[in-house]
């Protein structure tokens, strides 16, 4: 009997398909695994390819880049103004916090100080903003992970967050508040009284995250001793924020540099956790959303009177010279470094963005993990592709 | 690599006692289990949008109106803008003298007046910007179109937003500034 | 399924008439408790868990939107990958739909209300649930996706896996009912008495509590929920083994998800809670052939709730630990409630 030319075929496809696969099955190395660029783990457009042997990793390196928007070649051609709008955008989930460091530098070129007033509600608004971001990790972790309720209930009581946000700058994402000298405009009426019953919500939040995700059992097998960063290697790669603080480095940047943030008017505590794993980055997270709420709360209380902008010109021309200011950012150490030439806009702004260094420890943290853990780890590293790529 | 879970139950019923105390709220907000009225759609947080809407806040940054009679068309906000995404087009006019046997002044008129809210970022430098007290911001969020030329609105779009935009705010005590008035 | 319950109607019935009849309601059977599962616990228990409403726009309440999400899929393009093997790729979610339909087969829904009465019901349940392990591997192996190929690989080590915690929770029960026979089980509960007291006869779940919680953690494994849905991790594989698959085939997996909830809570319906009986009606009664399936339903959509809660609840295991979870922990677990069914059976 003969065969039509479609069963030919259907036969050679099927034989070719079962080849292909085996010959990847036998090689050494194993069978190359694209994590991205569009998966539904990496927070954005990040690529990890991994070489597998079964399910465990044989090798893996990171090829990000699939965000770059030029920030740094946009910033030379902006105005400082327009560059505070853009720069909200590199970390988006805690974006007042990206434009902190920016604006001191530039305030440090031209020598001004922002009255006391103005400094308070830049550091209630940067802890906000930390709150914010990490309240989304915590949601995100459990999607990770698998439970899919974390997630809604980060949402849901982040949404309060947003909103008091959105009442004094305008903007639930991109708020645009920070000006060389001061801020924009002053609180509205209530603010206070609305933001330290937010705070209270949010420690409400943090408890049921920690019953729903935190004391599971299941969740503790999949994140004690993954991803375990020794604190000589931590260094070495230069992770900073909470998944340096989780190896037991006690290194915070609110504690240890002289910013113009009102860090030293509270009273708070840097939380580290001795063992370097998943659950270690995770837990120092949570708790530092719960300091971040104390120190509002008593940010709130202590507010000064006063007057919201110090004295400015009003086409601000900022001063030749160069500064590089960094801050502890809800991702980690985030830096700029300005170089002015006395023009309207600065001369080259390099951005050092947290996401980009803790992500350079993935080649050397994956090898030998199996692919949930792999999930796990990009789960407790926290990146934001924006961060990473600018 | 993984520990087998020791058989130490209360951390996974506690998360099962979570959900279930969402639902349970979320089913019967009023009183939960005591008197079983369900209301579910009074005890989610969620909002039916378009049956029903949420007020924004009073700063929130939806759309820009424009002040016509304030403009002196000094192109401050199209120079600021990141995006330049503002058109602007004048010409100069002169105007009869203030007191008679003067001389005729000069004055600026407005011929094109254009916002492309595809390409804006809801920044706000350029409301910030304005010496003249001519742009305000308005929370109205409502104007999607089905064209993305129609999201180019004209001289006379920007200044029928003139009419949602609201008052200023009392400001938190402690501050030292007066809330500005909006010209109507 | 009514076949002898109005012999005098039916037995006029030409052969061909009682088949379609048969037909339509063993559709019935599998696809309105999938329904009734889709609506209810995963468009409105999953959202009410999550503070929100779920759909509401398809229909009163969204009561439509399965018909909607179905009229959607049927539209689709029919897309396979250029180097999948096609005809495996067509047929696998087949061979998951026709383990549910086998399974519902042997499901008593009255005294005189079923499919087939076969002498070794539980037997056959266990052995043709089986049958989807296949389909699932032919999914993950067929598609030509790195993906698929480790969400059906560790399907087939899932699956495998948890079949013997089932079978032997099964056992216990089946030590108590004494007989392999799906309404021998239920006649079991019925009329069986608890240390001598009949007042709601002997519920399995009571006087088997541990086969119960073993068969409630092997049927989520089975069902591959999670915290066990390591073969559809949908963080890590995007779909598993449903990755390349797309319109009506996606839907035909979906449903099958649904349906095959539905046969394993109508299985630990009738194992555990007492199938279609209540304790203080006369089971063999004519009605009872109408209100029994009600009754199942119900009983289903406990077991459901369970299977449900757990799986919007918890985050999922790691492969290595869920194999650890029934080789180390249920099995043993559950030779010892055989051996504690053996005594106290001999004893009492």
């Amino acid at each position: 009997m003969s065969v039509t030319d479609r069963q030919a075929r259907a036969y050679i496809d099927s034989q070719a398909a079962d080849m292909r696969v085996n010959v990847e099955l036998e090689t050494d190395e194993g069978m190359t695994l694209n994590l991205g660029p569009q998966h539904p783990a990496t927070h954005g457009t990040l690529r990890v390819i991994a070489k597998l042997d079964g399910e465990q990793v044989v090798w893996a390196d990171v090829a990000p880049g699939y965000m770059h928007r030029g920030y740094e070649k946009l910033c030379e051609v902006r105005t400082y103004p327009q560059v505070t709008t853009l720069v909200n955008r590199i970390d988006w989930l805690g974006s007042f916090a990206n434009e902190v460091p920016f604006i001191l530098a530039a305030e440090q070129l031209m020598d001004i100080e922002a009255p006391p007033r103005a400094t308070y509600i830049r550091t209630i608004l940067f802890e906000m903003a930390r709150v914010a971001n990490i309240v989304l990790f915590l949601g995100d972790l459990g999607v990770q992970l698998g439970a899919v309720t974390p997630a809604f209930y980060a949402f849901r009581d982040r949404e309060h967050v947003l909103d008091q946000i959105e009442s004094v700058t305008g903007g639930r994402f991109h708020p645009n508040f920070d000006r060389i000298g001061g801020l924009k405009d002053d609180l509205p009426k209530g603010w206070i009284a609305d933001t330290k019953a937010v705070m209270e919500r949010m420690r409400g939040f943090c408890d049921e995250i920690e019953d729903l995700l935190f004391g599971n059992e299941i969740f503790e097998a999949r994140t004690r001793g993954v991803g375990v960063i020794p604190a000589d290697v931590a260094l070495s790669y230069g992770l900073t924020g909470a998944n340096a603080r989780a190896s037991g480095i006690d290194w915070d940047l609110r504690r240890d540099t002289k910013v113009g943030l009102a860090h030293d008017d509270v009273d708070w505590r840097v939380w580290t956790h001795p063992d370097g794993d998943s659950f270690a980055r995770c837990w120092v997270r949570l708790q530092e959303t719960r300091e971040a709420t104390k120190i509002v709360d008593q940010l709130c209380d202590k507010l000064p009177g006063g007057p919201i902008m110090a004295k400015v010109p009003r086409i601000i021309k900022v001063p030749a010279g160069e500064a590089y200011v960094t801050t502890e950012n809800p991702l980690g150490e985030m830096g700029y470094y300005v170089v002015s030439k006395g023009d309207l806009g600065p001369f080259r702004v390099k951005i050092r963005t947290a996401s980009f260094s803790n992500v350079s420890v993935l080649p050397w943290m994956l090898k030998g993990v199996y692919v949930p853990d792999i999930i796990t780890i990009l789960a407790s590293l926290y990146f934001i592709l924006g961060d990473i790529d600018r | 690599m993984g520990k087998v879970p020791a058989p130490k139950v209360p951390g996974l019923v506690k998360g099962l006692g979570v959900t279930l105390k969402t639902m349970v709220k979320t089913t019967f907000p009023a009183r939960g289990l005591k008197t079983l009225i369900p209301a579910p759609s009074k005890g989610a947080v969620t909002v039916q949008y378009p049956h029903e809407k949420e007020t924004p806040a009073n700063r929130s940054r939806g759309v820009i109106a424009l002040k016509e009679e304030n403009c002196t068309v000094c192109m401050l906000c199209a120079r600021s803008c990141p995006d330049w995404c503002i058109y602007i087009e004048g010409h100069k006019d002169t105007a009869p003298p203030r007191r008679p046997g003067g001389k005729p002044r000069t004055v600026s008129k407005l011929d094109r007046f254009d916002i492309d809210y595809a390409l804006c970022m809801y920044c706000g430098i350029c409301v910030e910007v304005c010496p003249f007290d001519a742009m305000f911001w308005s929370p109205e969020y409502e104007y999607s179109e089905l064209r993305l030329a129609d999201l180019l609105h004209d001289k006379e779009r920007l200044g029928e937003w003139m009419q949602a935009v609201p008052d200023f705010e009392a400001y938190e005590s402690g501050s030292d500034q007066k809330p500005r008035k909006v010209p109507r | 399924m009514i076949a002898t319950t109005a012999p005098l109607v039916l037995a006029e019935l030409a052969w061909w008439m009682q088949t379609s009849l048969r037909s339509i309601a063993v559709l019935l059977a599998v696809l309105l408790p999938a329904g009734t599962f889709v609506y209810v616990f995963l468009f409105k228990m999953m959202s009410f868990m999550q503070s929100r409403l779920g759909p509401m726009e398809a229909g009163p309440y969204g009561s439509l939107q399965l018909l909607a999400e179905v009229g959607k899929f049927i539209q689709k393009e029919d897309i396979i990958p250029w180097r999948a093997d096609r005809r495996l790729f067509a047929f696998a979610p087949y061979i998951v739909i026709a383990s549910v339909f086998l399974v519902y087969l042997v499901v008593p829904f009255g005294p005189d209300a079923w499919f087939v009465d076969f002498n070794v019901g539980i037997f056959w349940v266990l052995a043709v649930s089986s049958v989807s392990v296949i389909g699932i591997l032919v999914a993950g192996w067929s598609s030509a996706n790195k993906y698929s190929l480790l969400g059906g690989l560790r399907a087939a080590g899932q699956l495998i896996a948890y079949e013997l915690p089932m079978v032997l929770a099964v056992v216990g029960v089946v030590i108590q009912a004494g007989t392999l026979n799906m309404q021998g089980i239920v006649a079991a509960q019925a009329d069986g008495e608890i240390f001598g007291w009949s007042g709601i006869g002997n519920p399995f779940i009571i006087t088997q509590a541990i086969g119960f919680l073993i068969f409630l953690i092997a049927m989520q494994a089975e069902l591959t929920q999670t915290p066990f849905d390591m073969p559809v991790a949908e963080s890590e594989l995007v779909s598993g083994y449903m990755t390349e698959y797309s319109g009506l085939r996606f839907l035909l997996f979906f449903i099958g998800e649904f349906a095959s909830a539905g046969a394993f809570s109508a299985v630990a319906a009738t194992l555990f809670l007492g199938g279609w009986s209540v304790p203080f009606l006369d089971n063999g009664a004519d009605w009872m052939n109408v209100v029994g399936p009600v009754v199942l339903l119900a009983k289903m959509m406990f077991v459901a709730f369970l299977v449900f809660w757990v799986r919007f609840t918890y985050p999922r295991f790691r492969e290595d630990q869920l194999q650890q979870l029934a080789w180390k922990i249920l099995i043993p677990l559950s030779l010892v409630n055989i051996l504690a069914t053996m005594a106290l059976k001999v004893a009492f």
